[in-house]
């Protein structure tokens, strides 16, 4: 089952903490709004962990 | 074609602008959000002599000076730290929307181009200089630049593309959440740090009291430690500490708290700020090393524009002023950090007993450490070379 990383626009505070800790560079702040690229993401759960609102989780696919 | 051009209009962009531009360069300063100075994504601490070394200081920058500060273990055990003669402010806490703003001011009046709004998206090296693609509401152009200072904070996109920094771990960086307060009852003199595993684990929660009542009360923790978000540990402690107020702003943020970067330059590149993880890895603090990283960074920027000479050679030179500045305290804060992080919260209930009462006059992480080594030489043996 293939899994990806989304996001709660309502609880996001785009802090952009998830940008900092991403390897593969898959995560962008623009302003007020994160990107997720898919097609870099790895599902480390790196991003899931450092966010400070709880904004991200792993779904599956 | 620009002399420099700054990523990020924090306090490490906006000081390296403004010291570029006063010495005569042609500077562009870019900012990706549309406001310079909000969100905060800051406790807003800062030692008086940290500002006062580069600026006059204006008055609509500071929110409140304190006097002390005070550190609580987790049974609530009280340290202060305070100097002898009450009234003597040693910190301010700062209106970071004012002086990012007059700070980016300072930097356009010195002869700064300042736009906001755009995203620096890439950029090329071409015959000795940078193409910097730039991208501003759906228009995209170039630049060319002989420099380019990333101050473009935690997350920044140019150290990693250029190669000179490694993406944080989970064990060094901090997830922060903070809530500005009002109607609290606090005395506005000192600033409160609460450690503890239960309360922040791997990071600590803070009251920095802003006048009129009000204060950013916020928690830092680390992911790696850490169970759940930093904005429950955030509730969770204002509702364990019957902290009762109004919430009037709620920001997020992360900090780096990695220690010392061995370079901080590549060829035509030089990262200054968070972008260098220049915060402090104990306090967290971080913009008293911005602004001096950005200061040295315009500096240096000067000097290989007037030589010609754009290579990560000549710009070591920055590497070694902010190393010599403060690059040896964030090495010895990381190794105090670590040592801290394996300590539980028995033991850290302990060290706060055996000082407390014993009144501290210097605010800084080395006068706790040093006098915690004095009472306990064993536990702490491993730290006292730090010092020498």
């Amino acid at each position: 089952m293939a899994k990806k990383i989304v996001i709660d626009r309502y609880k996001c505070a785009y802090c952009g903490a998830c940008v900092a800790v991403c390897k593969f560079n898959a995560n962008e702040l623009i302003e007020t709004f994160v990107v997720i690229h898919e097609d870099l993401c790895n599902c480390c759960m790196n991003c899931v962990k450092v966010c400070p609102t709880n904004a991200l989780s792993v779904v599956e696919v | 074609m620009y002399d420099v051009v700054v990523v990020g209009a924090g306090p490490a962009g906006s000081m390296a602008a403004k010291t570029a531009a006063e010495k005569g360069l042609n500077v562009l300063l870019i900012e990706k959000r549309q406001e310079i100075g909000v969100p905060v994504r800051c406790a807003e601490g800062i030692s008086k002599k940290s500002l006062e070394r580069f600026f006059e200081v204006k008055k609509r920058w500071i929110a409140n000076e304190v006097i002390g500060a005070k550190i609580y273990s987790p049974d609530g055990t009280e340290i202060e730290l305070s100097e002898e003669k009450a009234g003597n402010e040693v910190g301010y806490v700062l209106e970071r929307r004012v002086f990012d703003r007059d700070l980016a001011r300072m930097a356009a009046k010195a002869g700064a181009e300042v736009i906001v709004k755009t995203t620096a998206v890439k950029f090329e090296r071409k015959g000795g200089i940078l193409e910097v693609h730039l991208r501003r509401m759906g228009d995209d152009w170039k630049v060319e630049t002989k420099i380019l200072i990333g101050a473009d904070g935690v997350e920044s996109r140019i150290g990693r593309e250029a190669g000179i920094i490694k993406t944080l771990k989970l064990n060094e960086i901090e997830s922060c959440a903070q809530y500005l307060m009002t109607n609290l009852d606090v005395d506005k003199n000192y600033t409160y740090f609460y450690l503890g595993r239960e309360i922040a684990p791997g990071g600590y929660a803070w009251i920095f009291p802003k006048g009129n009542s009000s204060a950013n009360v916020g928690i830092g923790v680390m992911p790696s430690l850490a169970k759940k978000s930093a904005k429950y540990y955030l509730d969770k402690f204002i509702k364990d500490k019957n902290i009762e107020g109004s919430i009037v702003e709620f920001v997020a943020g992360a900090v780096p708290v990695y220690g010392e970067i061995e370079t901080a330059v590549s060829d035509n590149i030089m990262l200054a700020g968070d972008a260098a993880y220049h915060a402090d890895p104990i306090t967290g603090g971080g913009i008293a090393n911005a602004l001096t990283a950005g200061y040295y960074a315009g500096l240096v920027a000067y000097e290989a524009v007037k030589k010609g000479d754009f290579s990560a050679r000549f710009l070591r030179k920055y590497d070694e002023l902010w190393k010599n500045d403060f690059g040896k305290r964030l090495r010895r804060n990381k190794k105090i950090q670590e040592k801290f992080l394996k300590m539980d919260d028995k033991t850290l209930n302990k060290l706060a007993k055996s000082i407390a009462g014993k009144r501290l006059e210097e605010l800084s992480v080395k006068a706790i450490v040093l006098e915690l080594i004095k009472t306990h030489p064993r536990l702490l043996w491993d730290l006292k070379d730090l010092f020498l």
